[in-house]
C-alpha cells in the first residue's frame, strides 16, 4: 500500500510541476468556464434563467379534485415555476401515461382519489380516522426513463410539496387529537380548527412559499431557479476531467520512453503495485482538478451545486470512471501521442455523447442509449439532481453506474496490460 | 554470487542473447565488453528480472531470477544505460523517492541519501531539478540512486556513456571503492579501457554471445604476439583504402575500419608498414599517420571477431 501511495503521490507531483499539465488541466478548464460566466452574465453571482433544463413538460392527473390536488395542480403551474414546467392537466391515467410513453412528456403525476381526504379528515370520520390511512394514497409519478434529469427535478418538486403537507398534518394531529379526546372540543370544533390548518397549508403552498421552506428545512438550494452556470459548469468539470485522465494514464508510456518505468520495475515493487500507483495518482489529480473547479465556480459565481456531500461523492465516483477510460486508452496505446491523441479524441466524443454540449433530454432515445456508456452523462444526471434540491441518497444510481463503470475498466485495463508484454517486460 | 546457465533471449527472429554461460563471484568486478547490439543490455535485463528469458536459467545468491525474481530485486541494484529519474525533482527527491521504493525509511534513509550525494559530487545541487543537471550530473546521479539501498550486486550499464572525462573518471573511481567495500559488481561497456582499468574477469560478447572470457593476462594470452596499427589518412579516407588489398598482405591477421582510420592487426609491424604505405600511394591514398599499439582487449576483440570494438 505503501509503495503504491508513494507512485500516486509522486505522479500527482510531477503533474503540479508540469507548466503545461497544469494548464490544461486547472487553469484551461477554469478560464473556459469563467469565459462562458461572462458571456452568460452571471459574473458577480447574479442568475440567469436563459438556458439549462427548461419546459419539462408534465402531465397532471387530479383525481383528488380537492384542497390538496387543487395546491398541487397551482404549485406545478404556478409563475415561479413556469419557466422550468410546462404542465397539462390530463382526465385521466390511461391518456398520462401514454403521453408518458409516447416521450410527450417527462413524468406523469397522479393525484389519486381521496388525497385530500386522507390526510385532513372530515369531522363525522373524525372518530373513525387514523393517520395510517394515508399510506394508501400517494402520489404517484409515471417517470419516462429517457429524460432523467427532468423527472429528477420533478420527483423532487413534489416531495417538497409533500413534505410541507406532512408537516401540516403532523402539526393538525398534534394539536387537535389531544383536545378532541379530553373532551376540550368537539368533532364539529376539530373539523373547523383542520379547515383553518388546512387553509393555512394551502396559504403555505404558493410555490415561492415552498421554496422557502426548503431552504430552511432541507437545507438545500436556496433557489430552485434555473442557472445556466449550474449545467455549463458541471458539463465543462466532466469533460476536462476526462481529458486529465487520459492525459495522466498516459504517463504510463511516458515513464516506459525515459526508462524511469523499467527501473521501478527493477524495485522490489510488483507490476499491479505499479499500475494501482499509476491509477491513483490519476485519480488523485482528476479529484483535485473537479475540487477546484467546483470551489472555484462556487466562488465566482455564487453557483450552488447542491447537497456537499452529493457533490464530493460525485466527484470521486466520476473521477473513478475517468480514470477507468484513461487507463482503458493507456492499455491500447503503445507510445504517449497516441494516448494523446485517442485521449482527445474520446473527450471530445464523450463530452458530444454525454451531454456536456447539448442537453440529452432534447436527443432521441438510442443517443440517451448511447450516453450510458459516458462517465460524462451519469455525472451530469448526478449533478443536475443535486442542483435540483436533490441529496445524497437520491443519486445512487448515477454513483453506482460510475463505479461499476470505472472499477470494471480499471480491472480489464488492468488484465491487457499485465498480459502486455510492453507493460511487465518494459 | 551471479550463475547464469544457457541463458537465450529471442525477439521474434532475432537472438539478442546466445547460450550465454558464466559466473561472477563475491566481490568480483566483472565486465562485459563488446560492441553495441552484442546482447550486453539485455543480459543484464534479464539478470535484473526485468526480461524472461527464452531458454536458459540464472540465479543471483542462490535465487532463481524466474522463481524468486522479488528477492532477486532486494539483492540488486541495476543503474540503467539511460537516465532513468524524474527531470521535474530535485537530486533529492529522485533519491528520496528510489531510496522509498527500495524499503528504506526516514533518518536512515536521509543520512544514506546526504552520503550518497557527497560520494558524487552532487550535494551542492541536491535541491535543484536534474533538468537544470549537466549530462555527467544526471549519469552520476543515475549511478546514485541504483545504490543508495547499499545492494549486494550492483549491475551497471554502460554508465559513461556520453559524459565528459571528469565525470568519467569519478564513475569509475566511484565503482572501484564500492567494490573495495564488498559489492560485486557486474559492468557492461564497449569502452575497453574502463574494463581493462575496472575487471577482475572480463566476458567479451559479440552477437549475443560470449566469445571469450577470463582475466585480463589469460585473454591478452590468446591475443599472442600481435600488435595493432592504427593509420589514419588525409581527405578524409577519400579516395578509399584498399581494405580488401590489404587484407591479403603477408603477416596481416586482420583489417577493420573504424570511422576514419584503419586498424591492422599484424604479427609483425615492422615488416608489414612499408607494403601498407606502398598500397595505400598506389591507390592515391594519402597517409597522416600510423600508431603501433600493443595487445589489449580490444586486439582480442579484434583478433576473433575481425572488427573493432566500435564497429
Amino acid at each position: 500500500m505503501r509503495r503504491i501511495l508513494l507512485i500516486a503521490l509522486k505522479d500527482l507531483l510531477l503533474i503540479l510541476r508540469d507548466r503545461s499539465m497544469v494548464l490544461m488541466i486547472l487553469i484551461g478548464p477554469f478560464l473556459l468556464t469563467f469565459g462562458m460566466g461572462l458571456i452568460s452574465g452571471r459574473m458577480g453571482g447574479g442568475v440567469s434563467q436563459s438556458s439549462g433544463p427548461r419546459d419539462i413538460p408534465v402531465a397532471i392527473v387530479n383525481q383528488d379534485g380537492q384542497m390538496l390536488g387543487n395546491a398541487l395542480v397551482n404549485v406545478l403551474s404556478s409563475p415561479e415555476l413556469a419557466v422550468l414546467l410546462e404542465p397539462v392537466l390530463v382526465p385521466d391515467v390511461e391518456t398520462a401515461k401514454q403521453q408518458v410513453e409516447a416521450d410527450q412528456v417527462a413524468a406523469a403525476i397522479i393525484v389519486p382519489t381521496g388525497f385530500t381526504q386522507s390526510l385532513i379528515p372530515l369531522a363525522k370520520e373524525w372518530q373513525a380516522w387514523s393517520p395510517s390511512s394515508s399510506s394508501n394514497l400517494a402520489i404517484q409519478i409515471y417517470a419516462n426513463p429517457g429524460r432523467p434529469n427532468s423527472v429528477a427535478i420533478i420527483e423532487s418538486i413534489v416531495r417538497e410539496f409533500l413534505f410541507r403537507v406532512e408537516k401540516g398534518r403532523v402539526l393538525g394531529l398534534t394539536a387537535i387529537t389531544p383536545l378532541v379526546t379530553a373532551g376540550a372540543i368537539q368533532s364539529t370544533q376539530a373539523e373547523e380548527i383542520g379547515r383553518a390548518l388546512g387553509e393555512s397549508l394551502a396559504r403555505a403552498n404558493d410555490a415561492k412559499d415552498l421554496m422557502q421552506v426548503a431552504i430552511t428545512e432541507g437545507g438545500l438550494t436556496p433557489s430552485h431557479e434555473v442557472d445556466v452556470m449550474s449545467s455549463l459548469a458541471p458539463g465543462m468539470a466532466l469533460l476536462f476531467l476526462m481529458f486529465t485522465a487520459t492525459y495522466g494514464a498516459r504517463s504510463l508510456l511516458v515513464e516506459r520512453r525515459q526508462q524511469t518505468l523499467q527501473r521501478l520495475m527493477m524495485t522490489p515493487t510488483s507490476p499491479i503495485q505499479i499500475l494501482l500507483g499509476k491509477g491513483f495518482g490519476v485519480y488523485l489529480s482528476g479529484v483535485l482538478q473537479q475540487l477546484v473547479l467546483i470551489g472555484t465556480s462556487t466562488w465566482l459565481f455564487s453557483l450552488n451545486w447542491g447537497d456537499a456531500l452529493g457533490v464530493i461523492a460525485l466527484i470521486l465516483c466520476a473521477a473513478l470512471a475517468a480514470v477507468g477510460w484513461g487507463l482503458l486508452v493507456a492499455a491500447w496505446a503503445r507510445t504517449p501521442a497516441q494516448v494523446a491523441s485517442a485521449g482527445s479524441a474520446l473527450m471530445l466524443l464523450f463530452g458530444l455523447l454525454g451531454g456536456s454540449f447539448v442537453d440529452l433530454s432534447s436527443m432521441p432515445s438510442p443517443v440517451y442509449v448511447l450516453s450510458r456508456v459516458t462517465p460524462n452523462a451519469w455525472g451530469l444526471d448526478g449533478y443536475a439532481i443535486l442542483a435540483g434540491g436533490g441529496s445524497l441518497s437520491q443519486i445512487g444510481q448515477p454513483l453506482l453506474a460510475l463505479i461499476l463503470m470505472g472499477v470494471s475498466l480499471i480491472v480489464f485495463a488492468g488484465v491487457i496490460l499485465m498480459h502486455s508484454r510492453h507493460f511487465t517486460q518494459a | 554470487m551471479i550463475r547464469v546457465h544457457n541463458l537465450t533471449k529471442r525477439f521474434g527472429h532475432l537472438t539478442a542473447v546466445d547460450n550465454l554461460t558464466f559466473e561472477v563471484k563475491e566481490g568480483e568486478i566483472f565486465s562485459l565488453l563488446g560492441p553495441n547490439g552484442a546482447g550486453k543490455t539485455t543480459t543484464i535485463s534479464i539478470l535484473a528480472t526485468l526480461l524472461l528469458p527464452t531458454s536458459g536459467e540464472a540465479w543471483i545468491d542462490g535465487y532463481s531470477i524466474l522463481q524468486r525474481p522479488l528477492e532477486v530485486r532486494r539483492l540488486i541494484g541495476v543503474v540503467p544505460q539511460e537516465i532513468a529519474l524524474y527531470q521535474d525533482l530535485s537530486g533529492y527527491e529522485n533519491l528520496w523517492f528510489w531510496g522509498q521504493m527500495y524499503g528504506l525509511r526516514g533518518a536512515e534513509l536521509r543520512q544514506r541519501i546526504r552520503m550518497t550525494l557527497e560520494q558524487v559530487g552532487l550535494d551542492e545541487k541536491a535541491h535543484h531539478k536534474v533538468r537544470t543537471y549537466s549530462g555527467g550530473m544526471k549519469r552520476r546521479l543515475n549511478l546514485a540512486a541504483g545504490l543508495l539501498h547499499h545492494p549486494r550486486v550492483l549491475f551497471l550499464d554502460e554508465p559513461t556513456v556520453g559524459i565528459d572525462p571528469q565525470s568519467r573518471r569519478a564513475i569509475l573511481d566511484f565503482v572501484k571503492s564500492l567494490n573495495r567495500e564488498g559489492m560485486t559488481i557486474l559492468y557492461t561497456t564497449h569502452y575497453m579501457e574502463e574494463a581493462q582499468e575496472l575487471s577482475h574477469r572480463v566476458g567479451i560478447m559479440d552477437h549475443g554471445r560470449l566469445i571469450a572470457l577470463g582475466t585480463q593476462s589469460a585473454l591478452l594470452q590468446q591475443a599472442g604476439e600481435h600488435d595493432t596499427l592504427v593509420l589514419s589518412f588525409e581527405n578524409d579516407l577519400k579516395p578509399q583504402p584498399p581494405l580488401e588489398v590489404l587484407r591479403h598482405l603477408s603477416e596481416v591477421i586482420n583489417v577493420s575500419r573504424e570511422g576514419d582510420r584503419i586498424k591492422v592487426l599484424t604479427t609483425a609491424p615492422e615488416e608489414v608498414l612499408p607494403h601498407l604505405v606502398t598500397v595505400c600511394l598506389e591507390h592515391g591514398v594519402r597517409i597522416r599517420s600510423v600508431e603501433v599499439i600493443e595487445p589489449n582487449l580490444e586486439t582480442v576483440f579484434l583478433k576473433l571477431t575481425g572488427r573493432a570494438l566500435r564497429d
